[in-house]
């Protein structure tokens, strides 16, 4: 039987929405405030939803001691308290929170102990959240 | 095609053990979870009901009515109970989140599917405000 596991985790981190394509003055106006020179931080809530069957013998999609082992390796201990755009992922890309959610899709996509990666949202402020999809 | 959802709260408690295996590997895959002196968590249970909405009404579903429905299916049994020892769909099957939302949509969707109008389409059971399980009635 096809089930979802979904977790929620934190990651704190600094970013400025600023590139190199545009001119100074037009940064400021495409990124406003977000283009502040010193960058600014978020609490950011990256949820996962794991799709898979239930394991018949645990009742689990996915163990999430197993789960969080991987998301800390891949996610948590790279982005957590850390400057996105001095990540290497971030060198050429401009790290709004899409281009985030995409990195975080594709960095957990084929690193999970059980189950597909149905979803990926990440929640940038309690008011505006992003989301990225298997289905595409 | 509308999505409504109503949220419910409830408490009880539960341990993971599996029968099959011995105590060791009980405690080693299930963790602190296979206490056998149980443990417990604030639920909350997320019903999704898809339709369209009445034409006279407006109503997809009567709120009121769904509300009775998930009292008297779900909440009377789980609220304020041991699941493993209380509830007879956990006797031999582990009560974990994913089968948690799995159980609630058996006991819910014959009578919501009976009360006409709309149809269950999501069950989400929120053990802790980040650990969550969804089942949607797929095989």
């Amino acid at each position: 039987m096809k089930a979802y596991f979904g977790r929620r985790y934190l990651v704190s981190a600094s970013h400025r929405l600023h590139t190199l394509a545009l001119t100074a003055e037009e940064n400021r106006v495409v990124y406003g405030k977000c283009n502040n020179a010193h960058g600014h931080g978020h609490n950011y809530v990256v949820e996962l939803l794991v799709g898979g069957a239930v394991d018949a013998a645990t009742g689990m999609v996915v163990d999430l001691v197993a789960l969080d082992r991987a998301v800390d390796e891949r996610i948590l201990h790279r982005f957590d308290h850390a400057n996105l755009n001095l990540d290497p992922l971030f060198a050429d890309r401009v790290p709004t929170t899409e281009n985030f959610c995409q990195a975080i899709f594709d960095l957990l996509r084929d690193a999970l102990p059980a189950g597909e990666l149905e979803n990926v949202r990440v929640e940038e402020t309690e008011n505006n959240f992003f989301e990225c999809s298997a289905r595409g | 095609m509308i999505f409504l959802t109503r949220r419910a709260a409830f408490s009880a408690s539960h341990y993971y053990w599996n029968e099959a295996w011995s105590a060791e590997k009980n405690e080693q895959v299930f963790g602190r979870c296979a206490n056998r002196n149980g443990h417990g968590h604030n639920y909350t249970l997320e019903v999704t009901v898809a339709g369209e909405p009445d034409p006279v009404t407006g109503f997809v579903v009567d709120l009121k009515r769904l509300k009775d429905v998930m009292e008297r299916e779900v909440l009377s049994a789980y609220d304020h109970r041991h699941l493993n020892l209380e509830t007879p769909e956990f006797k031999n099957t582990i009560p974990t989140t994913e089968n948690i939302a799995i159980a609630a949509w058996h006991r819910l969707e014959p009578a919501i599917t009976a009360a006409g109008g709309a149809t269950l389409s999501r069950i989400r059971v929120y053990e802790t405000p980040e650990i969550f399980a969804e089942y949607r009635g797929e095989a």
